[in-house]
């Protein structure tokens, strides 16, 4: 883009580093106004049982039985959740490392084809893939299996992580690599123990988001499962929510529960993010 | 959640254009191998490995699904072929069927509300509080940081809540605006069909925020600021530098973030089903979620795809924008 060459940080001092709490204090009002829904998760999750009584508006006697039946209830949901996160963070990774390595330093013919395909596939509504996935899904027997929905959900994290692991090794000076070749190392083995270990950053933040990508489907859970067999928690909430709700506390109970990823994520990857996305500008 | 792919790709793009110093190296060490052929063809090959993985993943789960949605478009596709294995060809009979059909005009529309009303919100208030955060003041970082809790949160989670929030008769929103004195009875958010679209349409607002304001954040970070220095000794300021100085230098990064966001909004589906289900009456029924009620309830895979087709159609028209937005950003 035409503005980052002039995007050099020349001037930070030219206006001066006041304390401004007034601005803060602006800032606190909209986060508290943009977060309310989640504070009213929170809330609604520790109210007692019920279904005339009103939530009130602060959880001054917290009550955990919506946490005790969300527990018991969508415990093995979410368990399955979360074995299927971590199979769709292997498979992502173990297939978007090579090729990302592959799309930043060889200039193989077809890279670009690629990068283009990745790109496009981002435009293909979830809801097309899931229609043809679930006839052929249906003659391979992958239906209601913790595999299939590992190979579909990766869906949403393979390209990303193409592009973000790809963008950081962009950025990753080519001495390195063509040193290790020179001393004789094999391409897996320079990729192995010394092109990995130095994208560890972007392929946390891959992983992480891959994580998170698959934690949140919701789509290929709803087309590809058609039994209670495998059951991720995203759909256990939609089921909940389905029907008339007469238990709201568990099922925010199971909402706080299905969202401790993403608050992990925000508070904890903070510079995983910041490392992905500045990695290859450091240089 | 999708949404977040749009960063990392503007992201990709920002870090590839920072990174394209390597380029003239990268192509220079290259440029000696071409001597020795036999090593070159081997060496070929092993590169070409390491992408093989995810060319074949890229072309089982975008590539087949595609292929086969057109395929099954024009067959009288239904629960019957799992057991017969037989799909009549029907020619464009599905398409008649489902472009013909009442709903659609009504999908179409909800489509275009939905997608119009939920993008101008986002980015209207996302370039608002960007334009805010780029101020100095303690506590700004974490406080953008976060902002983004909406957009990280599953979908279905967010829906769940807000159906919670909207609730007719105990739901937080009506006893709040019965608290101020607004209201006497309970507005039936979700469950009236003139008010339905427009509640989905403000909580996916809701949703969209946190990625228009990362985004556009980004894009701001990158005016200098002498450009304002110099504006302000012209007597630009305030709004007069916004839209002489900010918008001109910020255009390239907002034709991106509104593409994008047009792009994924057209897809939307968890949402939807979420809150509404596409109810009451079709009133927030849309092409994305008519197409999974026609092959997932009804059973009529055909139509289904034949709609799903549509919805690409559609989508890649925007695709065509979003390349040549993001054509310089990604890569050569």
């Amino acid at each position: 883009m035409t503005t980052q060459l002039k995007a050099l940080p020349a001037s930070a001092a030219a206006l001066p580093a006041r304390k401004n709490w007034g601005y803060t204090a602006l800032a606190i009002f909209f986060l508290a106004v943009m977060l309310f829904p989640v504070y009213w998760m929170v809330n609604a999750s520790l109210q007692p049982n019920g279904t005339t009584l009103e939530t009130s508006w602060l959880p001054l006697k917290p009550d955990f039985t919506g946490y005790a039946t969300a527990i018991n209830e969508q415990g093995g949901n979410l368990v399955t959740s979360l074995v299927i996160s971590l199979g769709s963070v292997a498979l992502s990774l173990a297939i978007a490392a090579p090729a990302a390595y592959a799309l930043a330093y060889f200039k193989v013919r077809g890279a670009g084809l690629v990068l283009f395909a990745i790109l496009i596939s981002q435009m293909i509504p979830g809801i097309v893939v899931a229609n043809a996935l679930y006839t052929a899904y249906n003659d391979l027997g992958l239906l209601n299996s913790i595999p299939g929905l590992i190979l579909a959900d990766s869906a949403h994290g393979i390209p990303f992580a193409i592009l973000i692991i790809r963008a950081f090794m962009n950025g990753m000076p080519a001495s390195v690599i063509e040193a290790a070749r020179v001393d004789g190392a094999g391409h897996i083995r320079a990729f192995w123990s010394i092109v990995l270990p130095l994208s560890r950053n972007s392929l946390i933040t891959a992983g992480l988001f891959t994580f998170l990508f698959a934690w949140s489907d919701f789509l290929f859970a709803l087309t590809l499962t058609t039994t209670e067999a495998v059951r991720p928690v995203t759909l256990g909430i939609f089921q909940y929510i389905g029907a008339y709700v007469n238990d709201w506390s568990s099922v925010m109970a199971t909402a706080v529960l299905a969202s401790v990823p993403a608050i992990v994520l925000l508070v904890a990857a903070q510079k995983y993010i910041a490392a992905g996305t500045t990695g290859g500008a450091v240089k | 959640m999708s949404l977040t792919t749009d960063v990392s790709q503007a992201a990709a793009g920002t870090a590839a254009g920072k990174g394209s110093r390597k380029h003239g190296r990268g192509s220079g060490s290259a440029m000696q191998v071409p001597r020795r052929r036999p090593r070159h063809r081997r060496e070929r090959i092993f590169q070409w490995l390491f992408l093989v993985p995810a060319v074949v993943y890229m072309a089982l789960f975008f590539g087949y699904p595609v292929a086969k949605n057109v395929v099954m478009s024009f067959q009288d596709y239904t629960t019957a072929t799992f057991f017969t294995g037989e799909a009549p060809w029907v020619g464009l009979a599905n398409y008649v069927t489902v472009l013909s059909s009442s709903l659609f005009s009504t999908s179409l529309l909800n489509t275009a509300l939905f997608t119009v009303g939920s993008i101008l919100g986002q980015f209207v208030i996302g370039l608002a509080l960007a334009v805010f955060f780029r101020r100095k003041f303690p506590l700004n970082g974490i406080l953008r940081s976060l902002l983004l809790l909406p957009w990280l949160l599953p979908l279905i989670v967010s829906s769940a809540v807000w159906r919670w929030i909207l609730d007719k008769d105990s739901g937080a929103l009506n006893r709040f605006l019965g608290d101020l004195g607004i209201i006497d009875t309970g507005i039936p958010w979700l469950t009236s069909t003139s008010l339905a679209l427009i509640a989905v349409v403000g909580v996916n607002i809701w949703i969209g925020i946190p990625f228009n304001l990362t985004i556009l954040y980004g894009g701001l970070q990158e005016i200098p600021d002498e450009l304002y220095e110099a504006g302000s000794l012209d007597g630009a300021t305030g709004w007069r530098a916004f839209w002489h100085i900010t918008w001109p230098m910020l255009r390239p990064v907002v034709s991106v973030v509104l593409v994008l966001g047009v792009v994924y909004t057209l897809k939307v589906l968890d949402i939807i089903l979420g809150l509404t289900n596409g109810g009451p009456a079709n009133s927030t029924q849309t092409i994305a979620t008519q197409s999974y009620a026609l092959s997932f309830h009804e059973f009529k895979f055909g139509e289904g795809a034949a709609l799903g087709n549509v919805l690409v159609i559609i989508s890649l028209v925007f695709a065509v924008l979003y390349l040549r937005a993001s054509r310089r950003a990604v890569d050569e």
